[in-house]
């Protein structure tokens, strides 16, 4: 194991790099999930359809096919960003489409009387979302909800994979090919630190529902 | 609001606040709305049965745009129902609905949910919002409630509460969607009692129900619908009497056998 407590340090800010990655993410593909939901559940067709069709789209797209759809494609038509912003930016459109249907889903699970009720008394639908549907739909939407932010996270490393740099999976890269360290103390380490965020993740997961369950 | 406690049984009192005209609505191959053609004037109480199937939830829920119509034009005070956006937000606001399942929110006390509307949608301040609140559970006889959930509460409170929240947007007119129908028969009488004494104080009603003891008690008119249409409107008094139409004549033979 000497491979990985030699290079604690090379470890420790990859770890910081992926968990960069990771909260990018999140932040970005819950903004971005609810946005599309909220086009898919909208009461203007044309909504409907941009959601609907994003869904599709980058759902069925695999997500190394997005990758390298921004890092290689935009460039040619002249849009340029560091890989990290490309990587981020991937990981948030594709994670989206997730989001997005568990959002939907939790949505559907309120009786369709609730939101009826709210736009009877004049609320507008941005109104009734937030007020009415959204805060029934959350208890719903928490299980699938985090198991596709722990996917996210997981996909991070094939973000790092493709060439960030600095985060968990260059460390491996580095320390196997370029330093000549043997894989498999290696790949633990990287195992370990990426358990590091998704433990932590499933725990709050479990949490909120137990929270969310007791507020009903 | 004035003079209503004598006002005669007729048509004709006050002005049309809400008139549909050629109305057609389908749901694919079912044509649900046929040709209706129906004026609800100020201050009147208009009570529409019929058959399950008949049309009549629907007829009720087109008024407010819950449901969208094919053809024709249903006005409410002399202007068309807008499309969807903050408009069509804004006419609902003055369209008072009661459903037949509650539909309360959830998540929210009886308070909250009385005064959502009126803050979120009136800009009322909170304080302002749940004295009128108060005044309005205290007066449909849910007012030691204000601080549980629907669930708590049974499903006779729950509607009184349900035609508090509708209330309190001060609308101009109220469609009650077979507002007993999920009732046990003994929590039946206590939300008839409340929507009488609304009727009473002038209140412009738009009732969908089976309970014939309501349309002879409050009711100006009574529509009757059978496949999507308007087969006969009469008095109360004229129509479970004397039916003209031989439909009408069927259905009340069924419904007041037993």
């Amino acid at each position: 194991m000497d491979a990985v407590f030699d290079n604690l340090d090379l470890f420790w800010s990859g770890f910081l790099r992926s968990l960069g990655i990771c909260l990018w993410g999140m932040v970005g593909s819950l903004v971005l999930g609810t946005f599309i939901a909220a086009c898919r559940v909208s009461p203007i067709p044309s909504l409907r359809w941009f959601g609907t069709s994003w869904v599709t789209l980058v759902r069925n797209c695999p997500l190394t096919v997005v990758l390298f759809f921004m890092a290689f494609g935009l460039p040619e038509i002249g849009i340029n960003q560091s890989y990290y912003v490309f990587g981020v930016a991937a990981l948030v459109i594709y994670t989206s489409a997730f989001v997005c249907e568990a959002i939907r889903s939790g949505i559907n699970s309120v009786s369709a009387g609730q939101a009826e009720a709210a736009r009877s008394i004049g609320l507008t639908f941005s109104q009734s979302l937030s007020q009415v549907v959204m805060p029934q739909a959350f208890r719903s939407i928490v299980p699938p909800l985090g198991s596709v932010i722990i996917a996210m996270f997981k996909n991070s490393a094939v973000v790092g994979a493709f060439g960030v740099g600095g985060d968990l999976w260059s460390v491996y890269k580095n320390l196997t090919s370029a330093q000549g360290y043997d894989g498999l103390p290696v790949i633990t380490g990287v195992a370990v630190g990426y358990l590091c965020i998704t433990l932590p993740a499933a725990a709050f997961l479990a949490y909120t529902e137990r929270k969310v369950a007791i507020a009903r | 609001m004035t003079a209503q406690e004598t006002a005669p049984v007729s048509a004709g009192r006050g002005e049309p606040l809400v008139v549909l005209s050629g109305v057609q609505k389908h749901f694919g191959q079912l044509h649900a709305l046929k040709d209706i053609e129906l004026t609800v004037t100020r201050g009147e109480v208009v009570v529409v049965i019929g058959p399950s199937g008949s049309g009549k939830s629907t007829l009720c829920r087109t008024i407010n745009r819950l449901e969208t119509i094919d053809e024709g034009t249903i006005t409410l005070d002399g202007k068309d129902l807008p499309q969807e956006g903050k408009a069509l937000a804004a006419l609902r606001a003055e369209v008072g609905m009661v459903f037949q399942s509650f539909n309360l929110f959830a998540h929210k006390t009886i308070l909250e949910n009385v005064t959502l509307g009126p803050i979120k949608v009136r800009g009322m301040k909170k304080e302002a919002a749940e004295k009128k609140a108060r005044e309005l559970l205290e007066r449909v006889g849910v007012g030691h409630q204000a601080e549980k959930y629907p669930a708590q509460l049974s499903g006779g409170q729950q509607q009184r509460v349900a035609i508090a929240r509708a209330l309190a947007m001060e609308p101009k007119v109220m469609l009650f969607d077979e507002p007993t129908s999920a009732l046990d028969p003994e929590m039946i009488k206590e939300v008839l009692d409340v929507m009488v004494d609304l009727a009473q104080q002038g209140m412009t009603m738009i009732v969908v129900t089976h309970e014939m003891g309501f349309a002879r008690t409050a009711a100006d008119r009574v529509v009757f619908m059978a496949d999507g249409a308007i087969v006969e409107e009469n008095t109360p008094e004229e129509f479970f009497t004397n039916p003209s139409s031989d439909r009408a004549k069927d259905f009340l033979g069924k419904i007041l056998k037993h």
